[in-house]
């Protein structure tokens, strides 16, 4: 009786089996297609980075280190030397980043010390949050037409040639475009710092200046630290506002008033018109060191912040 | 002496606080410059005609960006059917496998391919269809797009289905449910606002993408509906006409500017009604 209970069991279990095999297997089919899906992603990184190796391999094989260092970039004579806009591209990011460091900190602080809720600071947040969704051919359109003039009107006080584009006009466009994104950062980190240790100074007598100046900021250094990191990639990368105002000239730039291009601008200026194969190929290795530049950027930033998070 | 070193102090805590309040409303000026500016420059432009009219050559009043509006929904269109359903697949696959080598190395790609400036995707397109089908396409450029929104999309359905509840699943896998009708009829819907934020999200953000459109879906002055030839954006002639010396086009690029901006608007005003309506909530 019991050995023909477990052969029935046995065999609807067959089955079962059976069925299965029949109606195919639904489950298996869905874990598939997500794996799939999954492995698409890294398979797509993969092929983006092989594409600009290969496609940059005559200029990386004929020019060699000469592409890091020579500061001649004339297509004309076939001289394909990416110096100038290495420089222009530092120059701006980082000129930019300064600018912005004091409005994106000041706004994380604000949002995330003094005001957290309320009316003004729901304005200050929806304000942000219009800055970043403004796109960038729109920041380079109104730089071109109101801020070019006004760096132009500086430019004569100062002294130097009013060419009104440039680097300094390029930087200031790309800080207003990065508060967003670096005060977003900064706040995350800044929300994470414990409130018993902020209400531990404030017990002791602490001003809210004090808790700041020596809680907040040094527990969140290493946050914001990686947050500015991560806005520098954002502003090595940006093109089209930068494009629109920054001169447009392929030499070294000799003052921060002085025109330039940066990797990026350079690449939507000539690609369209790169004719011979070196030429297209110099190009594509500018991209190719933009898109490691920013891998590598993103992989530590992202990495200190998470790191940050946890031990939070 | 004692009052003196607390008075000093609390003057100083004054003093920050003004500061912090000066940059922190100062940040916003640009913003309204920003606003001021499209708004002054772009609204006298704006009329029907503006907006179901092709534009006319140079020196012809009139005229409009008819073809730049539906090319952008084109790009769009293509880019969202993309990345969609793979972005929500990845998605899934993450929520559903939150440790591990695989899951890892697909987080950390995401993340590289999202931090990739546009321009080097726009490379990437060109070079993968443009060079290959030997034209500018809309296909080309909605295929760049929509390598930008994936990334969002897939971070976006992440999250959200990573706050749904195990025992919202569990419940549904001991009634019998098989496993990817638990997902897609049980965890998916309960998800659906968070996911559909993060897709118009990601629109809001390449509607104004211009690098990426530069050498793939190019610019064309015609209407154009075939994907297979270049196509027209809103942002690819903001770019064109703003960097052109003709007053007319200056003025419909600040017009067209106007209509962009309340495109990207409107889609972050509706995913915001979206999460706050359908907020998931445990």
């Amino acid at each position: 009786m019991a050995n023909g209970q477990l052969l029935e069991g046995k065999s609807i279990m067959e089955k079962a089996k059976v069925n299965k095999n029949i109606t195919g297997n639904p489950d298996g089919v869905f874990r598939g297609i997500l794996y799939i899906a999954a492995i698409f992603m890294v398979v797509l990184l993969l092929a983006i980075f092989v594409t600009l190796l290969v496609q940059s391999m005559p200029s990386i094989r004929k020019l060699g280190l000469s592409f890091f260092y020579n500061q001649i970039w004339d297509p004309v004579s076939g001289e394909f030397g990416a110096l100038p806009f290495f420089v222009g591209t530092l120059l701006t990011s980082f000129l930019a980043l300064l600018i912005s460091v004091p409005f994106s900190l000041s706004i994380s602080i604000f949002l995330g010390e003094y005001y957290k809720e309320g009316f003004v600071s729901g304005l200050l947040r929806s304000a942000i949050e219009l800055l970043a969704g403004i796109p960038s051919v729109i920041y380079g359109f109104w730089g071109l037409f109101v801020l070019v003039p006004v760096v132009r009107a500086l430019e004569i006080k100062l002294g130097v040639l009013p060419y009104g584009v440039g680097i300094f006009t390029a930087a200031l466009i790309l800080a207003i475009m990065i508060v967003p994104y670096s005060s977003a950062l900064a706040r995350e980190v800044i929300n994470l710092v414990p409130t018993d240790l902020k209400e531990a100074a404030l017990s002791l007598g602490a001003t809210k200046f004090e808790v700041i100046r020596y809680v907040v900021i040094p527990y969140a250094r290493s946050g914001i630290l990686a947050g500015l990191l991560l806005s520098l990639g954002r502003a090595l990368g940006e093109t089209m506002a930068v494009t629109m105002v920054i001169g447009n000239a392929n030499y070294l730039p000799t003052s921060i008033f002085a025109s330039a291009n940066t990797m990026a601008s350079a690449i939507a200026n000539e690609f369209a018109e790169a004719a011979d194969n070196l030429y297209l190929a110099s190009l594509v290795e500018m991209a190719l060191l933009l898109f490691i530049v920013t891998m590598i950027i993103n992989i530590i930033g992202k990495y200190i912040i998470k790191k940050f998070s946890v031990e939070v | 002496m004692m009052k003196n070193g607390v008075n000093s102090r609390l003057v100083k805590d004054k003093i920050f606080l003004s500061i912090v309040i000066f940059f922190s409303f100062l940040s916003i000026l640009p913003l309204l410059f920003i606003l001021f500016y499209i708004v002054k420059n772009g609204f006298g432009v704006l009329s029907l005609d503006f907006i179901t009219q092709l534009p006319k050559p140079v020196g012809e009043t009139g005229g409009g960006i008819s073809n730049a509006i539906i090319g952008t929904f084109i790009l769009i269109g293509i880019a969202s059917i993309l990345s969609m359903p793979l972005g929500i697949g990845i998605g899934i696959y993450l929520a559903e496998n939150k440790s591990g080598k695989l899951p890892y190395i697909v987080r950390l790609c995401a993340e590289v391919l999202q931090g990739i400036p546009s321009i080097v995707i726009g490379i990437i397109a060109w070079i993968w269809i443009v060079v290959q089908i030997g034209s500018f396409s809309a296909l080309s450029g909605g295929i760049a797009l929509g390598m930008l929104m994936l990334p969002i999309i897939v971070r976006s359905t992440e999250e959200t289905l990573k706050l749904i509840p195990t025992s919202l699943k569990e419940a549904s896998l001991a009634l019998g449910v098989p496993y990817y009708r638990t997902i897609l009829k049980v965890v998916l819907p309960t998800g659906i606002s968070g996911i559909v934020t993060g897709i118009l999200l990601s629109i809001s953000r390449v509607a104004g993408e211009t690098a990426p459109l530069l050498f793939t879906a190019f610019g064309s002055p015609y209407m154009n509906t075939n994907i297979m030839k270049p196509v027209n954006s809103l942002p690819a002639l903001i770019f064109n006409y703003a960097t052109s010396p003709y007053e007319d086009w200056l003025s419909a690029a600040w017009g067209a500017s106007l209509v962009l901006v309340l495109l990207v608007l409107i889609l972050n005003f509706i995913a915001k009604v979206v999460t706050k309506k359908w907020k998931v909530q445990f």
